[in-house]
């Protein structure tokens, strides 16, 4: 079992070397920081612009072999090299990821919760009027990519901020700018801000989740161990609980477990949307701005964060599925 | 299409027989697959109505601009961002371009790349899987470790950082890229299938007749994989589409003077509170279109796969 592990993390730790080693060529020969200061009126002489360029590790005439020793030389030593304006990439990682957990955190919580709850319901309740309107709902937020979702909401947002004539929903940013007030109002300001993006994550997790888990609790509803436990004197409601949703949890944890994994790389869509400037805004706006150490060290992130996320899910199986617990 | 002897006997002809006649002569046939399939799916109410509007939509965006009185090249320099009316019937842009023009334009693009998509990348996943799994040993190992990396690799950044590449070439390298990253769950699922397969005793029969590789997987592996691959390839046109306007929406994708949902929905973004058809129209196409595809891809997995998940 030891070896077996020591061999998957081995695998592991050797396709993250590819995966970043592949990102870093392809973002360093694609992509043209020289670009960002071409249009800059009057120009910056050259020399100038190459030593910056060259400080910042990003020259493109340095051969790109000598700039990924560099870059690797600093990985190394656990630093992911600086921005293309100059800041740490370390530090900015650090501060993005922070705002991407605030943002989806509550956002993942919910929706899979609600999402379990709903699926699990629609499956006891199947082919009643109330299983084909979750059936249709779930359909069409799944027909609904996230940019459209979250634009329809900050409509409706606007809509009802008018009629009311107050500003009831904020849907740009994570704070007023200029706020005064004590903890409370800066608690209630934040709270504000966090409703449109959260409905927005949460209505998507809940139509995922709730097809998932109609489709295992079906499977599971009419297995023989649930009729057993109805046999031998549980109520419906103990046996559904305590039986049928537990097992049929199973495929749900995984794609939890997956998707918790992947909270730190944040809502691409639902950020840069909203404003939020998490993880996944600065996926976008790194290529942008040709901030190639940035790229690459989002794409490390992300293969890091997907192969924990496998793990983790493994591990959701072996706790909730009893046939993998007692070997 | 027809499996000889898969067993599926029904009763059909007793209820339409007319009184004065004879009996049909036998009572019980043996009906085809796809008879049973194409019975199974036309029953199913909601993948119906999503094949009939994606039919029309299809209809609407390639025979719509025949009809419309504006083409999307036009412009109409009497009405500068006007409502929906009786001459533009989705309303007018900034430069007075027609709306509804445009999106039928988007629509096409969007189309034609969602089916382009689902095929080449089924058709990758298709190929991948059964080699993998047909021959095992070290190709094996090497084609599914190549899935790995891939499934690691952030597709939408890989695809964004590429975009510069079709900004100046054709919006088939994008076609490709989006492919690309679409198939290896699917691969993955079809190596399984074939390695279960390759040991059945037809497959071994043909096999031991000197039948070569290439015949036996398309002759025998292939066949008994169809109905994966065809829910698959229905559910990748809807990816696809997602996948594109997405990249498109960040203008990473499908590129100007190009147009296609994406781009459309970008544009109408920004001013979507205050000009509010500049965004809904091409958006609600786009839902609707995935919408349809989802209900059939749900219908045909109830119609090819009767035992999974579903029942």
């Amino acid at each position: 079992m030891a070896t077996f592990l020591i061999r998957r993390l081995v695998n592991y730790l050797i396709l993250i070397l590819v995966a970043t080693t592949g990102a870093y060529f392809l973002a360093a020969t694609s992509l043209h920081p020289r670009a960002n200061v071409a249009g800059r009126n009057p120009p910056p002489p050259v020399a100038v612009v190459d030593r910056q360029l060259t400080a910042l590790n990003i020259n493109d005439k340095t051969p790109v072999l000598d700039r990924y020793a560099i870059w690797v030389k600093g990985v190394a030593h656990g630093d992911f090299g600086r921005t293309w304006d100059n800041n740490s990439v370390n530090a900015e990682m650090g501060r993005r990821m922070g705002v991407s957990l605030r943002l989806l955190f509550v956002g993942t919580v919910l929706g899979s919760g609600f999402g379990v709850l709903v699926g699990a319901y629609s499956a006891i309740k199947q082919y009643r009027p109330s299983d084909h309107a979750i059936t249709l709902v779930s359909f069409l937020v799944l027909s609904m990519p996230v940019f459209v979702l979250a634009v329809m909401l900050q409509i409706a947002a606007v809509k009802i901020n008018k009629t009311v004539g107050h500003q009831v929903f904020q849907y740009s940013g994570e704070t007023s700018a200029g706020l005064t007030g004590g903890f409370w109002t800066h608690l209630g300001d934040r709270l504000q801000h966090l409703v449109l993006p959260t409905l927005t994550i949460v209505l998507g997790q809940i139509a995922i989740f709730s097809r998932y888990q109609r489709n295992s609790m079906l499977d599971v509803l009419d297995s023989d161990f649930v009729r057993t436990a109805l046999a031998k004197g549980l109520r419906r409601r103990a046996a559904l609980l305590k039986h049928a949703l537990r097992t049929a949890l199973i495929p749900a944890a995984t794609f939890f477990a997956y998707s918790f994994g992947l909270l730190l790389v944040g809502a691409t869509f639902t950020e840069k949307i909203f404003g939020w400037h998490g993880m996944g805004e600065w996926l976008i706006d790194s290529i942008l701005t040709n901030d190639i150490n940035a790229v690459v060290a989002i794409s490390c992130f992300t293969a890091v964060l997907v192969l924990i996320a496998g793990l983790l899910s493994d591990v959701a199986y072996a706790v909730l599925d009893p046939r993998v617990r007692s070997t | 299409m027809s499996v000889p002897g898969d067993g599926l006997v029904e009763i059909v002809g007793t209820g339409g027989a007319l009184p004065g006649e004879p009996p049909p002569p036998d009572e019980t046939r043996a009906v085809s697959h796809g008879r049973l399939v194409l019975a199974r799916f036309t029953r199913h109410r909601l993948a119906m109505v999503g094949l009939a509007v994606l039919v029309l939509l299809f209809v609407v965006a390639f025979l719509g601009p025949y009809v419309a009185p504006w083409s999307y090249t036009k412009k109409d320099f009497t009405a500068f961002l006007q409502p929906p009316s009786s001459q533009h019937w989705f309303g007018t842009t900034q430069i007075g371009a027609d709306v509804f023009a445009l999106t039928l334009r988007g629509m096409q693009k969007s189309l034609i790349i969602g089916l382009l998509v689902a095929v080449i990348s089924t058709g990758l996943a298709a190929l991948v899987g059964t080699f993998a799994g047909y021959y095992g040993g070290w190709r094996d190992k090497v084609l599914m470790w190549g899935v790995d990396l891939l499934l690691v690799l952030p597709s939408f950044l890989i695809i964004a950082i590429l975009s510069p590449a079709f900004r100046s070439g054709s919006w088939l390298i994008f076609v490709f890229l989006l492919s690309a990253f679409l198939w290896m769950v699917t691969g993955r699922i079809v190596r399984g299938m074939t390695l279960s397969l390759r040991e059945r005793e037809y497959v071994l029969a043909a096999r031991y007749i000197g039948v070569p590789s290439h015949r036996i997987i398309l002759r025998h592996i292939l066949p008994n994989i169809s109905s994966l691959l065809i829910i698959d390839a229905t559910i990748n046109v809807s990816a696809a589409i997602i996948s594109e306007t997405s990249l498109s929406f960040f203008g990473f994708g499908i590129q100007p003077p190009d147009v296609s949902l994406g781009t459309l929905i970008a544009d109408g973004t920004s001013s979507a509170f205050t000009f509010a058809w500049l965004f809904l129209f091409p958006a609600g196409v786009l839902v609707l279109i995935v919408l349809a595809v989802n209900l059939v891809g749900d219908g045909l997995r109830d119609a090819l796969d009767p035992n999974s998940v579903h029942k």
